[in-house]
């Protein structure tokens, strides 16, 4: 384990009653780094993200983050730089209590966490809103009255609100439209870039995930079976299920597509 | 299927012993004057000891309960304290009424509040506007009031039916439907309001799916996706209604067996009540508890066998 | 005991004023309060209002007609009847406040708990709950009379209990509902504590359904206890409502009218409470309910449909559709002049972001807008024959046979209540009118077809016996059923993982070249378009801004909101280099 490795898990387990959903998962994160975790419906990369981020369970093994196991325990009871992990989750338009201003809903971690009181909390609100390129009137409105990439705006700030070294995104892009989705990406590679925050980013989405991450890991069954940096495990897979969950998506090019397809059919008659 | 009914007997025999014993608890811990109330105010005190001693409720409660489950395991819910005959007789006897009247109105309740929720539903106009008027109308109006309404106007000054009493099925086909119309008109009001209510909006839930869409797509026939797929899926929810109503019926009854002086199980309730007559009140009390576990068991199995995602 | 209501995601209600602002503009909630105010200032005030107190007797005024200082007529006992109803105002109030606050305390306590922490608790709570709803409350509260005696408080806080279910019910669903919200997860991440969590965001959602439900349960009781009251189980001494109707029956042959007030009491306290719920219900369903389809604005007229297109070759040809949904100020345009043109044995990508009008497109092509919704202007040629708002019976007899159609959601597109076989033989019986046993015969075949591993299987097995992919393989095979001439697929495939995406593709391609099908695939990737489509259209806001065939789009689109949707694919990147960080601050 390297000095700038933040977040460490070592085989970590997890079970639904007889379901046994993440079996024996090792992951580390570092600081400033972007880890994409991608794979199908039932991989267990949600579970994984929810495990670190403490609202999820952990059966067995370790979740160290600053050298402290923080598997099982929950966002409240952590302590020090652990309580700061925070999230981004994958639809915007029930992230946000729909009841509540856009100012409550930014100060509610810093309150919480007994950071600040009302009024420090308050006035930080518009450096977040500024952060994430929203207009400071911002604050006053209901999240009705913002679309879906400016929702994920107001999610990506209050992530920020505690100012985490690392953020687990769930999806935080596949509810939106493709321009949008480009746009918050680039958002959150600023964001990075400019504070060294570290990002567990899950995603069923391969494109998205080689755009954003500097190490990739491919989760299957509730297992990693692949990972590494992003360019070496997305142009040079070594697993065969990376190979086929990469010729699998279609890419936007009719003639590069038509080769594609003949090669995930013959990986497919391989297999 | 076979496991889950037998739990569900267990589960609601666990609910009987725990409702009788609270009943039994309950009516003794106020009632320390049972023979007082049963010989009226002159008898002496030697007169109400020899009753006590009669009726064995001088002896210590755990006893007396212990007696009476013993007794009601072997199907004897004992004598009855001021009727003079035993609770068996007395319960069977009237429950054929109460079921008669009942059955009656759960049956009117089914068929017109199916028939206004699915119009409403598809259809909306009229039967919305009945519907919205009904719901306020059937909640507010007593159906104890509106029973005596309907027999100063039907029976009182039109003279179109009895203003009281009840004639058996077996006697007098005639003469049971003469006897139950107004009766069972003062019953149904509340509960059609509420399941007609119920009826529309799950079938409006039904129609709002996308595989109703998807099956219109498919060139299927509009009555088809109406009354066998849409009504199909809202039939769990319109099936609970009735038993929701079914329960709120039996309690109804007691009122309404009042007002039209029926001899039923409600107003035997009421008599066995005001006179603290213990043996009759645990005998209705265990026999609504049975005739509910059977109707839900009944409308369980129904469901299950409508909504295949329903295992049993 | 009915469940007042069962809205799962209510409006979001700004505050509390704002709330009951909103109930006092809607004129029967206006009402409502107006009734409601009087009966409670008038039990508040009851000796200062009643001409006599309730027991005063004057024997000469037994069952006395109205007139003379009794308003409203003397009782049975010679009792002035107005001054008696004032004073049972207030007595009946107060059972009913007794009644709904131990209900709504009980049940909605329990159903917060029960529902935000769940696992064996729920299970024990939900069992006394279910167990307390299936006793008739009427009956336990006749039994228990003798110990509660004819203290109506008392009998109206068993009964209170016995109501209890319903708030438990409504507060465990709707907790429930909420605790897997994001907003929660979110709040749990911020380390917020369960308590906070309740009071901060799970209270605000229930407030306005358990005010609803107050209401109800408020009339309920007031209506069971006057019940109780009625059947003489009451206090006689103390002037009620239900009192008053048993005395009213007891001399109902001598003066049938007396019945009339204290029933008209019960009524129009109970009305305006039901008609206070539904206020508030209306409230709280603004969102949720279509705006008001009274006085609908004439639809533009349609102008002249032209004539069918020459080309026998073109299957389908849109000129100008414009479909629209009614709103409080006229027509909402969602698609506003759209042409497409589609040959035989043609895919045609109709691509765009939400709310571009695509699927609109494809729903008024199959004339299934959703309700309110219609074409406006336009035709929609199909095979030589105008088909834009062709009469319902006639549109019917194209779908499934000559256009078919398959859905995004594989899962909510099967009637749960059926197995495959069943929905797939239907249609063919239907549209093709062959027997049973030959559809059944096909179906099979079908199912083969579509790489079904066990046909058999699958054929006798419900919706939620398979899995998404084999879903969307079932929904395939019934649209290709009946040899449809024209497939309309509405994102068919987003709803897929990725592998299993590249075979449904696979499928449908096999299957268009095939039987030489026309598709429509309506879809936001474009990466699928380039994977199955000849042709492009791309839409923005209901309008198509370029149509090409697909490798020239791809290779030189020509409209800049085409340039910048293919800018926005992220398919050809340079993987990020990670630089590592000496110091771990983190500056926000």
């Amino acid at each position: 384990m390297t000095d700038d490795v933040i977040v460490e898990c070592i085989d970590v387990n997890t079970h639904f009653g007889a379901l046994h959903i993440l079996k024996n998962v090792n992951l580390t994160v570092r600081a400033g780094e972007t880890v994409g975790l991608v794979g199908e419906s039932g991989s267990g990369k949600t579970t994984l993200g929810r495990a670190i981020l403490g609202i999820g369970p952990v059966s067995s093994g370790r979740i160290l983050f600053d050298r402290q196991d923080i598997a099982g325990v929950p966002p409240r009871d952590r302590k020090g730089n652990a309580a700061a992990i925070q999230a981004v989750f994958q639809d915007p338009y029930t992230s946000l209590n729909p009841s509540m201003t856009i100012e409550d809903i930014l100060t509610e971690p810093i309150i919480a966490r007994g950071q600040a009181g009302k009024a420090e909390a308050t006035a930080k609100v518009r450096t977040l809103l500024d952060q994430v390129a929203l207009p400071s009137d911002a604050a006053f409105r209901y999240p009705r009255e913002f679309s879906g990439g400016q929702r994920q705006r107001i999610a990506i700030a209050r992530a920020l609100a505690l100012s985490p070294h690392l953020i687990v995104c769930d999806e935080p892009v596949s509810a939106l439209d493709l321009s949008t989705q480009a746009r918050v990406l680039d958002l959150f590679i600023e964001i990075q870039e400019r504070t060294g925050v570290a990002y567990l980013f899950v995603s069923h989405d391969l494109a998205v995930v080689r755009h954003i991450s500097h190490r990739v890991a491919v989760m299957r069954g509730g297992g990693i079976v692949e990972f590494g940096d992003c360019d070496q495990v997305t142009a040079n897979p070594q697993h065969n299920y990376t190979r086929r969950l990469l010729l699998a998506a279609p890419v936007a090019d009719p003639v590069r597509q038509v080769e594609r397809r003949a090669a995930f059919r013959a990986l497919a008659m391989g297999a | 299927m076979l496991r889950y009914v037998s739990k569900r007997i267990l589960s609601s025999l666990v609910l009987l012993v725990l409702v009788t014993t609270l009943t039994f608890a309950m009516v003794f811990a106020g009632a320390d004057n049972v023979a007082q109330n049963i010989l009226g105010e002159n008898a002496t005190d030697a007169q109400i000891a020899a009753l006590e001693v009669k009726l064995g409720i001088d002896r210590p409660l755990y006893e007396q309960y212990g007696d009476w489950v013993v007794n009601a395991v072997q199907g004897n819910l004992g004598q009855s304290w001021t009727m003079g005959e035993s609770v068996s007789r007395i319960v069977s006897g009237r429950l054929t009424v109460t079921l008669s009247m009942v059955t009656a109105a759960v049956i009117t309740i089914g068929i017109i509040s199916s028939l206004l929720g699915i119009t409403a539903a598809v259809k909306g106009g009229w039967a919305d506007r009945v519907i919205q008027v009904l719901s306020v109308i059937g909640f507010s109006l007593p159906n104890f009031w509106l029973g005596l309404i309907l027999v100063v106007v039907f029976a009182l000054n039109l003279r179109w039916f009895p203003a009281t009493g009840y004639v058996d099925f077996s006697t007098s086909p005639v003469g049971w439907v003469a006897a139950l119309t107004l009766p069972v008109a003062a019953l149904v009001l509340s509960g059609i309001a509420s399941a007609s209510q119920q009826v529309r909006g799950a079938m409006i839930d039904a129609l709002r799916q996308d595989y109703v869409r998807t099956l219109r797509a498919g060139g299927i026939r509009p009555s088809s996706v109406l009354f066998r797929h849409a009504l199909r899926n809202a039939m769990p929810a319109a099936l609970t209604v009735l038993s929701v109503q079914f329960i709120a019926l039996l309690g109804g009854a007691a009122i309404i067996e009042r007002v039209f002086a029926i001899p039923g199980l409600g107003s035997v309730t009421v008599q066995a009540a005001l006179s603290g007559d213990v043996p009759v009140l645990m005998g209705v009390v265990v026999t609504m508890i049975i005739l509910v576990v059977f109707v839900n068991i009944a409308i369980d199995l129904a469901n299950a066998w409508v909504n295949p995602k329903v295992r049993l | 005991m009915t469940s007042a209501t069962q809205q799962q995601s209510p409006a979001p209600l700004a505050a509390r004023a704002g709330l009951l602002r909103s109930v006092l503009i809607n004129p029967l909630g206006l009402v409502a309060s107006i009734l409601l105010s009087i009966v409670v200032i008038t039990a508040i005030f009851a000796p200062l209002i009643a001409p006599f107190a309730p027991d005063d007797l004057q024997i000469f005024k037994v069952n006395a007609a109205p007139g003379d200082g009794y308003l409203l007529g003397g009782d049975g006992s010679g009792r002035d009847i107005f001054s008696r109803l004032v004073y049972g105002a207030r007595n009946t109030l107060i059972g009913a406040l007794i009644a709904v606050t131990v209900a709504a305390f009980v049940g909605v306590t329990a159903g917060l708990f029960a529902g935000y922490f769940g696992g064996r608790r729920e299970v024990v709570m939900s069992w006394i709950s279910d167990g307390l709803m299936s006793l008739p409350a009427l009956i336990v509260l006749l039994a228990f009379y003798q110990s509660l005696g004819s203290s109506i408080e008392i009998s109206m806080l068993v009964f209170g209990v016995m109501l209890a279910p319903g708030f438990y019910r409504l507060t465990r669903n709707l907790v429930n509902g909420v605790k897997h919200e994001l907003y929660v997860d979110a709040a749990r991440v911020s380390g917020l504590s369960d308590l906070r969590i309740i009071v901060r965001h799970i209270l605000l959602v229930i407030r306005a359904p358990v005010t609803i439900q107050v209401s109800v349960v408020a009339g309920i009781s007031i209506v069971i206890q006057s019940g109780l009251q009625f059947l003489g189980l009451g206090d006689t001494s103390i002037p009620t409502w239900g009192g008053m109707l048993q005395d009213a029956f007891a001399n109902m042959f001598v003066v049938p009218t007396a019945i009339l007030w204290p029933g008209l009491a019960i009524s129009v306290t109970v009305a305006s409470l039901v008609l206070l719920a539904n206020a508030i219900r209306d409230r709280l369903q603004q969102g949720n309910r279509p705006a008001a389809v009274t006085g609908l604005p004439e639809a533009i007229a349609k102008p002249a449909a032209g004539a069918a297109p020459v080309d026998k070759d073109v299957l389908l040809d849109v000129r100008d559709l414009v479909v629209g949904y009614p709103d409080k100020s006229g027509w909402t345009e969602v698609v506003k002049g759209v042409s497409l043109t589609l040959r035989r044995g043609e895919v045609l990508g109709l691509v765009g972001e939400s709310g571009s009008g695509k699927t609109q497109t494809a729903f008024a092509v199959l004339g299934l807008l959703s309700t309110g919704g219609r074409i406006l202007s336009g035709s929609t040629w199909f095979d030589g024959r105008d088909i834009a708002n062709l009469p319902e019976e006639d549109m019917r007899k194209l779908r499934g046979k000559r256009i078919a159609y398959v859905p995004q959601e594989p899962m909510s597109n099967l009637d749960p209540a059926f197995r495959i076989g069943y929905q797939l033989t239907e249609p063919m019986v239907t549209v093709l009118g062959i027997s049973k046993s030959e559809a059944r015969k096909r179906v099979l075949k079908l199912l083969e077809r579509v790489g079904m591993p066990d046909p058999l299987r699958t054929f006798s097995a419900y919706p939620h016996q398979i899995s998404g992919g084999m879903a969307q393989r079932v929904l395939i095979a019934r649209a290709i059923s009946c040899n449809p001439d024209l497939l309309i697929a509405d994102e068919p495939t987003t709803a897929l993982d990725v592998t299993v995406q590249a075979e449904v593709l696979d499928l449908l391609r096999d299957l268009q070249a095939e039987m030489n099908m026309s598709v429509i695939l309506v879809t936001h990737n474009f990466g699928v378009v380039a994977d199955i489509c000849h042709r492009v259209s791309v839409m923005k806001d209901g309008k198509v801004v370029e149509t090409n065939d697909v490798r020239r789009l791809f290779a030189a689109p020509q409209h800049d909101y085409t340039k910048m949707l293919l800018g926005a694919v992220l398919d050809d990147v340079t993987p990020r280099v990670y630089q590592p960080r000496s110091g771990r601050g983190v500056a926000a």
